[in-house]
């Protein structure tokens, strides 16, 4: 213990970046008041708007969690694009999958 | 612990400074996320599939899940997300009894979580919802709502399986934690144990919405 | 007579990473990627051999078109045991984990990869994983085909289906914590001066292979689970039965299994890129195009499974788009090989060893990739669909390539790894042997498919046993060429001559430390000031020198 802290001091250029506390405290709120507005929103008949609303509300929260308690903010910017490529195959995956399902029935053909 | 004989033992011997060890720690964490992303999305694309082929089938089985619980865990893990955020806080600056007050909480709200997961899990066997040769559901298209709740014991039950591994590696933190040994220099098991946690946060945020809340208003 | 600023390593030296400690426990209990990557070189020969095996007793049963040796559903372990301990435990591991484990430090400068102790844990990983494998297979093994096709995998067959998928399972975080070793220590541990574009092309292929290690594994993963969910459990995810679809498993399989295949060839082209530049004494045409062609077949790789799946039941439209996409990776493999042969153009080659086999890769490569490109056209592939067509096929990307690859960077590197040179006319003996048998062994097949001989099947028409025992025949040959290098690799290591430094004359941090290195990699801070391969500056070593006789 004592070993770290007197050489501490020539690291001190390094020292994380801390935030404010009220920064944590602030985005738990929003993260709570998000759930509260998703549980809500689900009770209105919005169409297929209702899908896209829990999705949005849903992305906006992980945002925040990554940016601000994950301090991805704070990082250099390969973080971000370590996070998008992995989002991007997840989308590859996605739109190849049901392409292939929602086309299926194009051809018309019994069976095909 | 391999060091070198001229440094301090918290900097391996293969690095040339403490900022490129916590810059390898932090890119090493999110890489192994990314493949967490991708092994979760596998379920998630199954789900998104059979949700678009079957969805009044989806539709009714989701409606059997209890929305209270589930939203009550939703802030639950919310909750567990700001103390372990505020651990790694206590690390930054210093404060071992922080580190260890806020990992302790957050412990205590993970294990709420899974208990309030177990209650439901049980809820679903007296019901006969788990998928299987005793399935039993009352509603349209019983098959394809079979379907959802193999999804939704696959997706809860892998989300679940890294709340166990996570709140087990928080439970040998602990003394760690009260012993000092995360220092504002040198804490990237801990931010890296805290990238975990959110993590986890996040699929859930994801598994609320999207098996407790489908066509509610019907 | 070098551009490099660091200083000349000393021969012969004293000390090294093999003698710096003695004892079973200084091996496996190691964190040095060196001695990390000689544990990976024995296991994955082991598992080499065993799938070799496998290949002999099935060419020995298609010698004849009756049923010899095997009851089928006995062939049908075997071409599945094949599949799985050649793709999962040799192919996939091999250059990575071998050669990329032991050079990608020395190569960027660094003392060892990011972390150590994740590196020494994938390769327990992997030895747990082949240990599930193995004890499935003395229980019978499986019959599915490598492939784990739902229902069959999950409902029909009684075989070690389960076993197995563990094995592979947990082989597969070894493949993801080597992967995400890699991707770190290239990021964050290069020597001062070694900028992206300075990086030698093999840093480049690993880069990219560990972009499909980390993002095309966890997909199978997930995968693997949900056949045992269903078979275990009967929680359904594919049975129809149980409301399911099975084509979502071939989805899901091809989304990891088909990018896998550039998991085996990205770093065997690394390998080729520095062989070629090294032999022809010049730098690699058109550096960049090949680094990013690398990038490119690892991006364009995710976008193409669904030509497995032609005449799955997929979409007629998804088919389409599929098999364009599947065309364009042939652009980035065209670049490479192209850019390959124009280094070799007015260069001064000479014929070493992994020259023989570096050659014998683009020819074999490009005869693998002309014939992918045929297989990605839907018309053809519904035509030679499940034939040795497709066997062929793969095996000269596999085989000639990625097999080719490992073996001319065994070669190379050998008198780095162990400080000793190997026979001269055994290894070159060698190179021709293995590249005769693998074409009498492949290439009829090519034939054989497209005249219609299905796969997987152990007897067949008596007007195909010609071509079959050309097969056979080729086999044998491709056998003994392969048991060459077993012998003479392990007799130069206790008599072998001493290596000198840089036996090759070649450019790369690799060559500017002693033969073996030292357990930190460099008795000095290595920098860097020039681009790669030059060679230009270089002469080439006269031939006492590299094969210090």
């Amino acid at each position: 213990m004592a070993q770290h802290e007197t050489a501490s001091a020539h690291d001190s250029a390094h020292a994380p970046h801390v935030m404010p506390l009220s920064t944590y405290v602030l985005v738990f709120a929003a993260l709570l008041l998000g759930t509260a507005a998703t549980v809500a929103v689900a009770y209105v008949d919005l169409g297929w708007a209702n899908n896209a609303v829990a999705l949005a509300i849903a992305i906006t929260k992980a945002t925040l969690v990554v940016l601000y308690f994950m301090h991805v903010k704070e990082n250099t910017r390969l973080i971000p694009a370590v996070i998008f490529s992995g989002l991007f195959m997840l989308l590859i995956l996605f739109v190849n999958l049901l392409a292939d399902y929602g086309t299926r029935g194009w051809l018309g053909v019994e069976g095909r | 612990m391999a060091h070198d004989a001229h440094g301090p033992s918290d900097l391996a011997h293969h690095f040339d400074s403490y900022e490129q060890q916590k810059e390898s720690a932090t890119l090493g964490m999110w890489t192994f996320l990314v493949t967490e992303i991708l092994f979760f999305g596998g379920l998630f694309a199954a789900y998104s599939l059979y949700r678009s082929l079957y969805p009044e089938a989806f539709r009714a089985a989701s409606h059997s899940l209890d929305i209270r619980l589930g939203a009550f865990n939703t802030a639950v893990l919310i909750g567990s997300s700001l103390t372990m955020a505020l651990a790694v806080r206590g690390g930054q600056t210093g404060k071992p009894k922080t580190t260890f007050t806020m990992l302790l909480g957050t412990l205590l709200l993970g294990s709420t979580f899974l208990a309030v997961k177990a209650v439901e899990y049980a809820d679903k066997f007296t019901h006969h919802h788990v998928p299987g040769p005793s399935f039993h559901f009352e509603g349209p298209d019983a098959p394809h709502a079979q379907l959802f709740f193999s999804l939704y014991f696959g997706m809860t039950g892998l989300h679940a399986l890294h709340m166990v591994i996570g709140a087990a590696i928080l439970a040998f933190m602990l003394r760690p934690a009260l012993r000092g040994a995360w220092t504002p220099r040198n804490h990237n098991f801990l931010e890296g144990f805290g990238l975990y946690w959110h993590f986890v946060d996040l699929v859930w945020i994801f598994l609320f919405p999207l098996l407790y809340l489908i066509g509610r208003h019907h | 007579m070098t551009t490099s600023p660091n200083p000349v390593p000393a021969e012969f030296p004293r000390t090294h990473y093999l003698n710096a400690a003695y004892g079973l426990k200084s091996w496996l209990w190691t964190r040095d990627h060196k001695r990390i990557a000689l544990l990976y070189l024995v296991s994955v020969s082991v598992f080499f051999a065993l799938g070799g095996l496998m290949a002999v007793l099935i060419r020995m049963e298609l010698a004849t078109p009756e049923g010899d040796f095997f009851q089928p559903d006995v062939y049908n372990r075997l071409f599945t045991m094949h599949g799985i301990l050649m793709i999962f435990f040799f192919l996939i591991p091999g250059i990575p984990a071998v050669l990329g484990n032991f050079l990608i430090p020395l190569m960027i400068g660094a003392k060892d990869l990011a972390f150590p102790r994740i590196n020494l844990l994938s390769w327990y990983l992997y030895t747990i994983g082949g240990a599930f494998t193995l004890w499935a297979l003395l229980h019978g093994g499986v019959d599915t085909g490598w492939t784990f096709y739902t229902p069959l995998s999950t409902n029909y067959v009684n075989t070690s289906v389960l076993t197995v998928g563990v094995g592979i399972f947990i082989a597969g975080f070894s493949s993801i914590l080597t992967g995400l070793n890699f991707i770190v220590t290239i990021h964050r541990m290069r020597a001062p001066g070694l900028t992206w574009f300075r990086l030698p092309l093999f840093v480049w292929g690993h880069y990219a292979t560990s972009i499909i290690q980390i993002l095309g594994t966890p997909v199978v993963a997930i995968a693997i689970l949900m056949v045992a969910a269903e078979r275990m459990l009967h929680i359904g995810f594919f049975d129809p039965k149980l409301g399911g679809d099975p084509v979502l498993f071939q989805h899901l399989f091809w989304f990891y299994s088909h990018p896998a295949v550039y998991i085996m060839i990205l770093p065997a082209m690394g390998v080729i890129s520095e062989l070629v530049a090294a032999f022809s004494r010049k730098p690699i045409f058109g550096y960049k195009f090949v680094a990013f062609a690398s990038i490119g077949i690892a991006v364009l790789g995710f976008l193409v499974w669904g030509h497995h799946m032609f005449v799955a039941g997929q979409s007629i439209y998804a088919g389409v788009v599929f098999s364009v996409l599947s065309m364009l990776v042939a652009v980035p493999s065209a670049v490479k090989v192209f850019n390959w042969t124009a280094t070799l153009y007015k260069g001064s080659i000479s014929w070493d060893t992994p020259m023989l086999y570096a050659l014998g890769f683009i020819g074999l490569f490009t005869i693998g990739g002309l014939t992918g490109v045929m297989l990605a056209t839907l018309g053809i592939d519904a035509h030679v669909h499940d034939t040795y067509f497709i066997i062929a096929h793969f095996h000269y990307i596999m085989v000639g390539g990625a097999i080719m690859g490992y073996l001319g960077g065994l070669h190379y590197w050998w008198p780095k790894i162990t400080g000793r040179l190997y026979p001269v006319f055994w290894s070159k003996l060698s190179a021709l042997v293995i590249f005769i048998g693998f074409n009498v062994t492949f290439f009829p097949q090519f034939i054989l498919g497209y005249l219609g001989m299905p796969r997987r099947y152990h007897t067949y028409p008596p007007e195909f046993q010609v071509l079959n025992v050309m097969s056979s025949a080729g086999a044998t040959i491709l056998g003994i060429g392969y048991l060459m290098p077993l012998i003479y690799f392990v007799w130069s290591m206790r008599y072998g001559p001493r290596a000198t430094a840089n036996p090759w004359n070649a450019t790369g941090l690799e060559w500017q430390t002693t033969s073996p290195p030292p357990v930190e990699n460099f008795t000095y801070p290595p920098v860097v000031t020039a681009p790669p391969y030059t060679y230009e500056a270089q002469p080439a070593a006269g031939k006492e020198a590299r094969l210090g006789a």
